[in-house]
């Protein structure tokens, strides 16, 4: 994190009220504070990575029940939701920028632009649930998928057990990541208290930054989601 | 550390934002026209690219001073590598 | 220098510096937090230890008929997950290395002091989890959890087990991240990687496998409660699911997990040899490197666990030739102890027998596992006492006699104050018999043909000889585990005050007091000097320290 490391290090004489006792020095305590966020970020890596795995398995045993069942989401909303993380990321770079030249109002403008996107995306995600529930694509004892064609094999119907697989994992992936945009959420409420509270200098504003990390790691695992659950042989 | 003290890091942000957007676009759009088998290529490369730049552009992967932060980075996808590589060599080469 | 500095009046320390139950389950000192942990995974220990007296019981006859099928399932299963999940994963990194990583290193705490307690409460409540659910029924599963018995058929609490060790996988995974960043960002002056104590090195590799390997064995949980509570298809042959892909991913944490467990122990092992025959080690980086080819080979083996369930014969054979890759580096660790014994003037205290053992019982269950990655063989010993001995050798010869081991070692600079020598030696001695009479009979019934997992062999009368043996030999080991507890506890009261460096060794943990102030050291150490100077330390003090006994 250069930007800010070039504000810092005029700093450093200075008491600072935010350096904890057994660090040496901010520059330290912050390089740890990023460290550990991204090797935190690694665990998600494969704390995901383990359904992806499963995800390719079975896509390649059974890519035309995926296909027909990955066709009956509407892409649409996929598309819709990956610009509104994508514009969610751009506020969050803005804010830390906000807080690195002290534009406070820039800064929690930007902590509230972030926070609803977010919650557009939450809400966007709960139509899409509602769709898949009224069409009995939850898996379980309710569920359904008979009839529907394989795409590219109009004479072929879909296996509904496979395209429950689709499903589940579709539920359990988007799921845990509505999951972590929510746990993000929280943590964006907290950085904005401390934000309006101005706790947040051009010398010192760790939380920002590493909150910061952690939503664009979210956006990141929605940027994969999107054409593997989604996009799925849509073109026949 | 880079010391880059070019005027502001706006450019770039406003910039990665239209790439990704673009990209997400493209994605969609791809995935309607018939590539054969590389409609997942398609998509995948551009996911994979959009996850970059985002990485490097707004989680300032890129100017890191710490080539660590790269080496956490690198090593994490090398052994999500090796779980989907050694998994797959068992289903891909089953009878 | 003198014999047991003995200090008049206590000096203050972490021990006495602050008082009541509220110092301690809020402290955010590392020491105290591993002394938490000490408690609660020694209460784990008993526990698993009784599931496996109970299991030896039964197995005691042939007829089954101390307890029911269904019992002895879950006895098995219980006694594995709380025995790998509650006590052996926690216990060096937790408790040793909670205690010494910041001090090796010169640093005045953890990276993260806080998440390193909420790590501890994490631990905790996954273990309450577990207890309530072994008191409302139990899981009979295996610790294996294999689908779709554990998702479809199983009517035992398996979420509840699988919930319980999914957060303790959290608390494993932040321990794991506080140490990597500690041993990058928070070393002392002076204390550059080639100077890192081995400990340090086994550590740092632990945590990788901790960081890389536990998310996977997460989300597999979350799978296979996803799966039983919902009725989902994924890991269910019926349903189009696979089986196998439950096992890829269980295995591709629970391989490497087995060496979240030696290698730990191989760290301890290190620094008392090195101690205890007053030289440096042997290749020094030899044997640090071999601890991180350790944690990146280990992930390349995993399905050496399912050779006979039914993956591709070609992925076998690269399973199997992967397998004996990763012994390359066990064995350079063990070379390089061996040479450096040679020619050391070895001293036999209770710590060194320890090591003994575990180089020992390693090596013997390191080239039975050898034996195990050889496809041919493995086919006739899976799922037979073979399999059992062989991780005995090595999780309890190896890991666990490295844990005590490193106990004694540490023991006058946790606790302030030195254990009766005599006993420990005796103790090692029994722990060391015990053990041996326990599993090696099992690696002859294994290769006769006992299945593991059975609670009867009344068709198979002959093997009771054997199964008398083991039993016994358990008992024995049960009475070398109780002595240590006991004079641990009897030391704290009545032992000698321990002088800071009882035993002469390297290292800057031992140039503290002992016990150790709240920020381990009253100025910020500065290093000038290679690790394992031993050299120079008897150099300089030609007389021997002699601890009493
Ligand atoms: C020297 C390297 C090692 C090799 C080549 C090796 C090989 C093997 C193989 C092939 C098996 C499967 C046997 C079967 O189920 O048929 C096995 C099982 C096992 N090994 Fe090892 N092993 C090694 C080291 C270790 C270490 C260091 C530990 C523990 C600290 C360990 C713990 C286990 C456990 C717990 C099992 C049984 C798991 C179960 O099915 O319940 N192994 N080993
Ligand atoms: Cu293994």
């Amino acid at each position: 994190m250069p930007d800010s490391t070039v504000v810092g290090l005029h700093h450093e004489e200075e008491h600072h009220p935010e350096l904890l006792h057994h660090f040496a020095e901010p520059e330290q305590q912050r390089d740890a504070a990023s460290f550990g966020m991204w090797i935190f970020l690694g665990t998600e890596v494969m704390f995901f990575g383990g359904l992806f795995l499963a995800y390719l398995i079975y896509r390649r045993l059974y890519f035309g029940d995926f296909g027909a069942a990955s066709s009956s989401i509407k892409a649409g909303l996929g598309a819709a939701n990956t610009a509104v993380l994508i514009c969610s990321s751009l506020t969050v770079v803005l804010a830390i920028w906000g807080a690195q030249t002290a534009r406070r109002s820039l800064m929690i403008g930007s902590l509230i632009l972030t926070m609803l996107f977010g919650l557009t995306f939450l809400g966007i995600k709960g139509i899409e649930y509602k769709e898949k529930f009224d069409e009995h694509h939850v898996p379980g004892a309710s569920f359904s998928f008979d009839h529907v064609p394989i795409p590219g094999h109009p004479d072929q119907y879909a296996n509904p057990r496979h395209a429950e697989i689709f499903f589940a994992l579709y539920f359990i992936m988007t799921g845990l990541h509505a999951l972590h945009m929510i746990v993000g959420l929280g943590i964006f409420t907290w950085l904005l208290i401390m934000a309006w509270k101005g706790r947040f200098t051009p010398e010192y504003h760790t939380p920002l930054e590493i909150g910061g990390l952690y939503w664009h790691f979210v956006d990141i695992i929605w940027i994969y989601l999107f054409p593997l659950l989604y996009l799925i042989d849509r073109h026949r | 550390m880079s010391d880059h003290s070019k005027s502001s890091p706006l450019k770039t942000y406003f910039s990665v934002w239209i790439a990704l957007l673009v990209g997400t676009f493209v994605t969609y759009e791809a995935a309607f026209i018939d590539l054969g088998r590389f409609n997942a290529v398609v998509a995948l490369t551009i996911a994979t690219i959009k996850a970059l730049i985002v990485a490097l552009f707004f989680m300032h992967l890129r100017h890191a001073h710490e080539r660590l932060l790269k080496l956490v980075v690198i090593a994490t996808i090398f052994f999500l590598f090796i779980l989907i590589a050694l998994s797959m060599a068992d289903y891909a080469t089953r009878t | 220098m003198a014999t047991a500095t003995i200090q008049p009046v206590e000096r203050e320390n972490y021990l006495n510096k602050h008082y009541g139950v509220g110092s301690w389950l809020f402290t955010t000192d590392h020491k105290r937090i591993a002394l938490l942990y000490l408690i609660s995974i020694t209460f784990f220990f008993f526990i698993g230890g009784l599931f496996a007296l109970l299991i030896r019981l039964e197995l005691l006859t042939p007829a089954g008929d101390l307890v029911q099928a269904d019992t002895y399932n879950k006895l098995f299963t219980m006694h594995g997950q709380v025995m790998v999940f509650f006590f052996l994963i926690p216990s060096i990194p937790a408790v040793l290395g909670n205690f010494l990583v910041p001090m090796m290193i010169g640093a005045k705490d953890l990276a993260f002091p806080r998440i390193n307690l909420l790590s501890w409460y994490l631990y905790i409540i996954a273990g309450l989890m577990m207890v309530h659910c072994m008191l409302t029924g139990g899981v009979d599963t295996g610790w294996t959890f294999y689908t779709p018995f554990s998702t479809a058929f199983s009517n035992t609490k398996v979420i509840e087990a699988g919930l319980a060790i999914f957060v303790s996988g959290f608390s494993s995974i932040l321990t794991g991240l506080n140490f990597v960043v500690t041993i990058h960002r928070m070393r002392a002056p002076g204390m550059t990687w080639s100077r890192l104590p081995l400990f340090i090195w086994a550590h740092y590799a632990t945590s990788i496998i901790q960081i890389l390997g536990t998310p996977v064995i997460a989300i597999t949980l979350v799978l296979v409660v996803a799966e039983r509570a919902l009725h989902l298809g994924i890991f269910d042959p019926k349903l189009g699911g696979d089986p196998l892909l439950f096992q890829h991913l269980f295995w591709f944490y629970s391989h490497p997990a087995v060496y979240i467990m030696i290698l730990p122990s191989m760290g301890v092992v290190t620094e008392i040899i090195a101690c205890f025959s007053r030289k440096r080690i042997f290749g020094y980086s030899f044997v640090a490197f071999s601890s991180i080819a350790i944690a990146v080979f280990g992930f390349l083996v995993w399905a050496h666990h399912m050779f006979v369930a039914g993956i591709s014969v070609y992925a076998a054979l690269i399973f199997s030739i992967l397998s004996y890759a990763v012994a390359v580096p066990s064995a350079v660790k063990v070379f390089n102890w061996t040479a450096t014994l040679y020619k050391g003037s070895i001293h036999y205290d209770a710590p060194m027998l320890y090591a003994f053992g575990f180089v020992g019982l390693f090596t013997m269950g390191g080239l039975t596992g050898l034996f195990l990655a050889a496809l041919g063989i493995d086919v006739h010993v899976t799922d037979t006492y073979f399999v059992i001995a062989h991780f005995h050798y090595i999780m309890v010869g190896g890991a666990l006699m490295g844990y005590l081991g490193g106990m004694h070692f540490w023991w006058p600079k946790i606790s302030g104050r030195l254990y009766p020598e005599g006993w420990a030696r005796l103790a090692a001695l029994i722990v060391f018999l015990g053990f041996n009479l326990t599993f090696f009979p099992q690696f002859i019934l294994g290769y006769l043909g006992m299945p593991r997992r059975y609670f009867d062999y009344s068709h198979m009368p002959e093997f009771q000889v054997l199964n008398v043996l083991s039993t016994a030999g358990a008992t024995v080991l049960g009475v070398g585990y109780l002595l240590p507890m006991i004079y641990f506890l009897w030391s704290m009261r009545y032992g000698k005050p321990a002088p800071d460096n009882p035993w002469n060794a390297a290292g800057l943990e031992w140039m503290t007091s002992s016990p150790p102030t709240t920020f381990n050291f009253e100025t910020e150490p500065v290093v000038t000097w290679e690790a394992y100077n031993y050299d120079e330390l008897d150099g300089g003090h030609k007389q021997e320290v002699k601890v009493a006994g």
